[in-house]
């Protein structure tokens, strides 16, 4: 479904990511850990058309999207839901969840509208309140509730758990396996890597711009020496 | 006295209106770009020149204000286009001097296409004085010029929030990035920003070449400069911010003239600027927020 081969993306003079190479299959849950730094939200900002990459390529769904404006890459169905959720804060919950469908013109917005209400019962009951007025869990799901209104095929999550107690981090990631199931792909980063590779199929470690581990979450997970770099013991 | 005093409030509110108008288009491209548009007022100058022509081929004020709207909102869209588009990404202060450059541009090239002497606007609306009470007065011009103001800002109002390009407008203007990844193509939007704001600055153009019945190429540089005043005190970037600004300057203007100040009528909406900025620089309508790094 997607596929990135040795990508190299600089910010100014900083070589940010060197030689990058992924691959996501339809229908999995894909994991990047790492540390604080090491360039896992760089390569979803590349992906979603916010970075260009100097040299290497992307393929989403048999198209080349690297170099190609964000919008268009929206519309093929790849969805980021960015770090620190960045819902717009001076609109309501709705308005919030409508931009997500922006470059839809179908009749089933509103469906999907009363879907992610369902899903995200909370943001029904906050419907008409402005979205800078929503607690930190909240947001987090009106930014995954705006990204699934663009009926993503792949959906990019960038640290869903940041800031949240742990009991909302539980309640995020059994939603992001509900999503998967219902038939998206998720490619996921997170810091939680404990929580992260317990939901996910596969996973890549990426250390100073490169990526140093790729297999199987449950292996990786088992493995000593993710367990005494990401896991805490 | 009372009548006096609301003689001159109507007075105040028809001059401000103006200012509103123009306001509205710093307060919107500032709010997207962040980008005080120095040019602005001189887009208004086009707009009463294009109404002077429009009235000279005998169009009437609906059409000359159509047609004023229509040339500017197009004049805004290629200034952004081939001046400060490419300069995205640049220092602020490099598009802030563009900027300026842009409107020496516009009033040089109008002296040099129009000559410099003001021109008598001609009378498309037949001036009629009406008595609301007692000595109070209000005439046809001043009517017009409200009306103009109130049916654009419900207009706008109306694009801002219930469209999608309004709402494609106010997504851009809180937080860019994230608007693109909703899909919203950001270029376009600036784009119909810019038309937006040129198009009520045309319309203000028009209405303030009828209101004082003379149009030369200069005549943008101190309306624009006191909208910029009105956008500042409503708390630039915010849209009802600009409408309070320019009705607030323009009373205080007609008060600081009617109590027999009237040469010092520039320097207090200057003097304005001076204490909005010591004393509360987000504006009326801002809030305090901390400059994003």
């Amino acid at each position: 479904m997607l596929a990135v081969d040795n990508i190299n993306v600089f910010y100014g003079a900083i070589h940010a990511l060197k030689g990058v190479s992924l691959d996501v299959k339809e229908g999995e849950i894909v994991t990047l850990i790492g540390a604080n730094g090491a360039g896992k939200s760089t390569i979803l900002k590349t992906l979603s058309g916010l970075l260009k990459p100097t040299s290497g390529s992307i393929q989403f769904l048999g198209d080349t999207i690297h170099g190609r404006p964000a919008q268009q890459i929206v519309k093929r169905g790849l969805c980021h839901c960015p770090e620190g959720r960045r819902v717009f804060a001076n609109m309501s919950v709705e308005e919030n969840l409508e931009l997500g469908a922006y470059l839809r013109k179908d009749k089933e917005v509103k469906s999907d509208l009363e879907k992610v209400y369902v899903k995200f019962p909370r943001l029904k009951e906050r419907q008409k309140q402005l979205s800078g007025t929503l607690s930190g869990g909240e947001q987090q799901m009106l930014a995954m509730g705006r990204a699934l209104m663009a009926r993503p095929k792949l959906l990019l999550l960038d640290e869903p758990s940041m800031g949240l107690a742990p009991l909302l981090v539980k309640e995020i990631f059994s939603i992001i396996k509900e999503i998967n199931e219902s038939g998206t792909t998720v490619l996921l980063v997170e810091q939680n890597a404990n929580m992260a590779l317990s939901i996910a199929h596969r996973a890549y470690v990426i250390e100073t711009g490169k990526i140093v581990l790729a297999g199987d979450a449950k292996e990786l997970a088992d493995s000593d020496e993710i367990k005494k770099a990401y896991l805490g013991g | 006295m009372f009548e006096y005093i609301v003689q001159q409030l109507i007075n105040g509110i028809s001059i401000g209106s103006i200012y509103a108008l123009i306001a509205l288009g710093y307060t919107m491209v500032y709010g997207i770009i962040k980008l005080i548009n120095f040019a602005h007022g001189d887009v208004f100058m086009v707009g009463a020149f294009v109404g002077y022509f429009a009235a000279k081929a005998g169009l009437g004020l609906f059409w000359s204000l159509i047609l004023a709207m229509a040339v500017c909102a197009i004049l805004g869209v290629l200034i952004e286009r081939l001046a400060y588009r490419p300069l995205r990404g640049a220092a602020r202060i490099v598009i802030l001097i563009t900027a300026i450059g842009v409107s020496f541009l516009l009033e040089n090239l109008g002296i040099y296409a129009l000559g410099p002497q003001a021109k008598g606007f001609p009378e498309i609306v037949t001036k009629t004085q009406y008595t609301l009470f007692g000595d109070v007065t209000i005439n046809s011009v001043q009517i017009i010029v409200l009306a103009v103001t109130v049916i654009l800002m419900v207009l706008l109002q109306y694009v801002v929030h219930k469209t999608k390009m309004g709402k494609a407008m106010r997504a851009v203007s809180y937080d860019m990035e994230a608007a693109r990844l909703m899909g919203i193509n950001v270029d376009t939007t600036i784009s119909f920003t810019f038309a937006i704001g040129s198009a009520l600055a045309g319309a203000a153009g028009v209405v303030f070449a009828v209101m004082y019945p003379s149009v030369d190429p200069l005549m943008g540089i101190i309306p624009g400069l006191k909208a910029f005043v009105a956008a500042v005190l409503g708390g630039i970037g915010i849209i009802p911010g600009a409408l309070v600004g320019g009705l607030v300057l323009g009373i205080v203007e007609t008060g600081v003239s009617s109590a027999g100040f009237s040469l010092w009528r520039d320097g207090a909406a200057f003097a304005i600027l001076i204490l909005i900025l010591i004393f509360k620089p987000s504006g009326l309508f801002g809030k305090n927020v901390r400059e994003k790094v």
